[in-house]
């Protein structure tokens, strides 16, 4: 039993810590406030791998991990929540689909130009009329000839703005239930030349409460012809497909949640220090040191769960409980902790020369995305075999 | 048995640098408590007629190389010079200026001698009496281990900071000659000019030729003012509400250029578009730990406190008494900085002229 | 053409604190990082292999601990690292440092040496140039500017007050200004292939045929420290009022010259 990194991943945490210091820390506000992801960034994070951590050097990814991803979670979230939604929706969602569920021939073709930092990929799973529950499912694809025709909507598509590549989920078969009558589809967002492809239309960001920078639309398709080669995995075995990227995407959710609570809680100790009332500093008070010592111990409680599952996923162990566990931790302490941190900062906490604020926005969204709260306990309590 | 202190005289385009004047006068100090002389060794071409100028202000001895390969500076050139000089001459002691052109001829001339060399000195001392004066006012070493250093020592104390001046060391060479130091431009006090000493000058052959040089100078640019970065400024003078407008900026540019320094300002200046957010100083601005931080018209609320504090030295010019940045301030001027910032400026343009060769 | 960097590995010193009760470095949890110039001087070097080919080995001097420093470099993109790491290197002076790395670099071979201009913890900017008088070629120190043209090396070289074009013929030595070369992150693939990766540790078995153990570590320095100590605590600010604006252009004045800033 060792709590520790070991010295590759602690080189890896200096890296994702170090270009979130000095690169992202200082856009995360005019890109909260402009609700725009900064493309420039976005092109050096895929330079330097961080859009193909976990994924294999065959298919040109970094060759690291799922521990060093959450790593890099944490640590850019930490500064923006934005990015790190940013980034998990595409690694453990959009690419974890292709990597799992892929052929050769579509990991050569799909995952390697979004894993080697050529491409984005983005997920549709929910659709206006269907969230956690996705038997309510509308989008549908048909059979024509040997191609498929979809056709329906899919909303809060995170990086939809700007994303290349698109794994959607559409019913093939209304006479079963989605579990069984569910399809995964590669679909491409942009033909080669940057344009949208016909049948395909990408809405204006939607407009939210926090992680205001990350690219969120709609994605609406109209009779969108999918050729045979494009169906990942089986016919009909598209839930099993969503719910596997679901359970491997909460375990970046829980680090970005971790990131987005440590991230806080650095900026109010700082300016608690510094801060001086009634002739102290606040840091002086023993409420201020008992509430900071209860938050911190939260958020270690959080990242060890959080690390726990990443690296039940690294040796291949069942894990959808443990990143369940530690999503539903660590997504109630980000907002906690950053609740607090608002209030331990006062009236500057609340003015939004601080980032602090910003932080409280963004993290709401983590109890939310990628299953509620509510969901992760059907799940927990699900693998605890109490029916 | 060696002797004497030699002074590396740099010059640039035929003029002899102030750094130059300032180590003669520091090693006439140095060479009175060792009963030695001063000797300036002139390096360069055409430069002759600098000879007597170095004699004026204490040099006993000017040893004058000069050669075409000399013109413009370059390593192996100078360095073979130097050689020379401390092959047939033995000094005890050779100072040279910490400019980029010391510091790249020093090191190299002490790896070829085989001796030490320290860099970038801002005290040196020969008489441990004095060292100690020192070491008790500046700094915070126990008495008991200042009281213990054995008085006889007459090898040269060559003190300098290291660790991005969070330390000083006291350096010492005591096995190999000659002592060599550089030392940092502007540390050491001018020396008084006596127009009627006469040196004498010897003309030296070190050898030279123009095979000597190893380098091909294709260039010489002289370049335009960079953009700049406050957090790298060794001088700020910084701005804050009692400015009042970016008028009054204009004031404050007009003495950061006097003193070779970079404007700053506090929120409020940016706020009000005053300045670029790039020369915010703050909390939510940029941590600055310059030598020097002129605060004018700023309060000094925590927030840009909590930027600037590690300032070495800070001087705050404000009408009120009462505001915090008078309480941090090393020293602290109750007046009206429309008036003080120019007549200030003009103060620092006229010492500078009174203080040229 | 290969391209040898040495870069030591040193203490943040903006994080660096005097313990105001002993006087003496508060380094723990000070982080280590790879010396600024030395950087640049390393991302100086890749693109030149970048640009015209060749090989990049990185050379570091330190404790086991410099490993890291090391494993940096290679996954920026070195192709190759070795320590310098020894019992009886340890204490050295610029000179005795210059003295054991000039002879591993004669073992290592070398085209283009560069170094960072100075470290921020020693402040000397003396190795460089140390290195190449032992080694015998040409320096060009403080560059802030470096390319290949025509098989010869040419380098801006910063003066105070202006710079130099300068050609120079290979082997030779140039040292880094921070500014020659803004330095790439490390990748993620870099970080897993530099741990893959052996690091050459180099000890002084493997120079003592070459190396003269009474002119390198402590003993073997010339210059030794006499004393370390910190500069006294501030004394509490003076605030002047009721001064004529010359009065107050006077003391200002005083406290400039006084500490030397004009």
């Amino acid at each position: 039993m060792d709590f520790k990194l070991d010295k590759a991943h602690l080189l890896q945490q200096e890296l994702f810590r170090s270009f979130a210091e000095k690169e992202i820390k200082p856009l995360a506000k005019d890109m909260d406030e402009s609700e725009e992801y900064n493309m420039e960034l976005l092109q050096k994070m895929q330079k330097y791998g961080f859009f193909g951590i976990p994924y294999a050097k065959e298919y040109g990814g970094a060759g690291s991990d799922v521990l060093a991803y959450t790593l890099c979670m944490e640590e850019v979230s930490k500064v923006d929540g934005s990015t790190g939604i940013t980034i998990s929706v595409h690694t453990s969602l959009c690419c974890a689909c292709i990597n799992e569920f892929g052929t050769e021939d579509q990991k050569q073709r799909f995952l390697r130009p979004l894993v080697d930092g050529s491409k984005i990929g983005c997920y549709g799973l929910t659709e206006p009329g269907a969230g956690s529950d996705v038997q309510g499912a509308q989008t549908v694809a048909v059979k024509d000839g040997d191609d498929w025709l979809i056709t329906g909507s899919k909303i809060f598509t995170t990086n939809s703005g700007f994303a290349d590549t698109n794994v959607v989920f559409a019913i093939t078969d209304r006479s079963v239930p989605a579990a069984k009558g569910l399809t995964a589809f590669i679909v491409d967002l942009k033909d080669e030349n940057g344009n949208r492809p016909e049948g395909i239309t990408v809405s204006e960001n939607i407009e939210r409460m926090g992680i205001r920078a990350a690219s969120n639309c709609i994605v609406s398709y109209d009779n969108v012809r999918v050729t045979p080669d494009r169906v990942l995995g089986k016919v009909g075995g598209g839930f099993k497909i969503a719910m596997t990227a679901l359970n491997g995407g909460r375990i970046g959710i829980a680090a970005q949640s971790v990131g987005i609570a440590q991230g806080a809680l650095d900026e109010a100790i700082k300016y608690a220090k510094e801060r001086k009332q009634f002739g102290k500093p606040i840091t002086a008070f023993q409420n201020t040191q008992f509430l900071v010592a209860e938050l911190q111990t939260k958020i270690d409680a959080a990242r060890l769960m959080t690390w726990r599952a990443a690296k039940a996923k690294d040796n291949h162990e069942d894990y959808a409980s443990y990143a369940a566990m530690a999503k539903l931790f660590a997504s109630s302490t980000a907002v906690e902790v950053t609740r607090a941190a608002v209030q331990i900062m006062g009236g500057y906490g609340y003015c939004r020369e601080y980032p602090v604020e910003r932080m409280y926005r963004d993290a709401k969204i983590t109890e939310i995305y990628e299953g509620t709260s509510e969901v992760m306990k059907m799940v927990i309590s699900g693998g605890m075999k109490l029916k | 048995m060696s002797k004497d202190i030699y002074v590396i005289v740099e010059q640039r385009d035929g003029v002899v640098q102030k750094v130059s004047i300032e180590l003669i006068g520091e090693a006439k100090k140095l060479a009175a408590e060792l009963g030695q002389d001063v000797a300036a060794v002139l390096i360069g071409h055409n430069i002759a007629d600098q000879a007597k100028m170095l004699g004026e202000y204490g040099a006993s001895k000017v040893l004058v190389i000069d050669h075409p390969v000399l013109e413009h500076y370059t390593t192996e050139p100078y360095v073979k010079a130097v050689e020379y000089v401390i092959k047939n001459y033995e000094p005890n002691i050779v100072l040279f200026g910490a400019s980029s052109i010391g510091r790249d001829v020093a090191p190299r001339v002490a790896g070829r001698v085989h001796t030490g060399l320290t860099a970038d000195c801002t005290r040196l001392d020969v008489d441990v009496t004095k060292y100690q004066d020192y070491l008790r006012k500046a700094t915070s070493l126990p008495e008991e281990k200042i009281a213990a250093l054995d008085t006889s020592d007459r090898y040269l104390k060559m003190t300098r900071p290291a660790f991005g001046g969070n330390i000083m060391a006291t350096i010492v060479c005591r096995n190999y000659e000659p002592q060599m130091a550089t030392v940092r431009p502007g540390v050491m006090a001018m020396p008084e000019r006596n127009v009627d000493a006469v040196p004498e000058v010897i003309t030296v052959d070190a050898g030279l030729s123009m095979d000597d040089m190893n380098v091909e100078i294709l260039e010489v640019v002289h370049p335009e003012k960079k953009a700049v970065d406050i957090t790298e400024a060794k001088i700020l003078v910084s701005g804050g509400r009692g400015v009042g407008g970016p008028e009054g900026f204009d004031l404050l540019r007009e003495l950061a250029e006097e003193l070779g320094g970079e404007v700053a300002s506090s929120r409020i200046g940016v706020d009000n578009g005053w300045i670029e957010k790039s020369r915010q100083v703050g909390q939510t601005g940029k941590t600055v730990r310059p030598n020097l931080y002129i605060a004018c018209g700023i309060s000094g609320a925590i927030q840009h406190q909590a930027g600037m504090e590690g300032s070495e030295f800070i001087i705050a010019i404000n009408k009120d008494e009462k505001c915090p940045m008078m309480q941090l301030a090393d020293l602290g001027i109750v007046g009206d900085l429309k008036v003080i910032v120019p007549k200030l400026a003009k103060a620092i343009r006229d010492y500078k002229e009174s203080q040229k060769l | 053409m290969k391209i040898v960097v040495c870069i030591k590995q040193v203490p943040d010193t903006a994080e660096v604190r005097l313990d105001p009760k002993t006087n003496t470095l508060i380094r723990e949890g000070v982080p280590s990082i790879i010396n600024h110039d030395d950087k640049a001087g390393l991302e100086a070097a890749l693109r030149l292999r970048e640009a015209v080919g060749g090989t990049v080995s990185v050379v570091c001097m330190g404790p086991p601990q410099a490993d890291v420093a090391l494993r940096e470099a290679l996954a920026m993109g070195a192709d190759e690292a070795y320590l310098l790491s020894a019992r009886e290197f340890g204490g050295s002076d610029t000179y005795a440092t210059a003295t054991i790395i000039a002879t591993a670099l004669k073992q290592i071979g070398y085209d283009l040496v560069i170094t960072g201009r100075q470290a921020i913890d020693g402040d000397t900017a003396q190795v460089g140039p140390q290195i190449a008088e032992q080694l015998g070629v040409p320096q060009v120190s403080y560059a802030e500017d470096l390319k290949i043209e025509d098989g010869a090396v040419v380098v801006r070289r910063q003066f105070e007050d202006q710079a130099h074009m300068l050609k120079v013929q290979m082997p030779c030595l140039v040292t880094a200004l921070a500014e020659l070369a803004e330095a790439r992150y490390m990748s993620v693939a870099g970080i897993v292939d530099a741990y893959n990766k052996e690091i050459k540790v180099i000890g002084f078995d493997d120079l003592k045929d070459h190396l003269n153990p009474a002119f390198i570590g402590l003993k073997g320095s010339p210059t030794n420290v006499f004393q370390s100590f910190g500069k006294q605590a501030k004394a509490a600010g003076t605030v002047l009022n009721n001064l004529t604006a010359d009065q107050a252009v006077e003391a200002i004045m005083q406290k400039l010259i006084e500490r030397h800033i004009i």
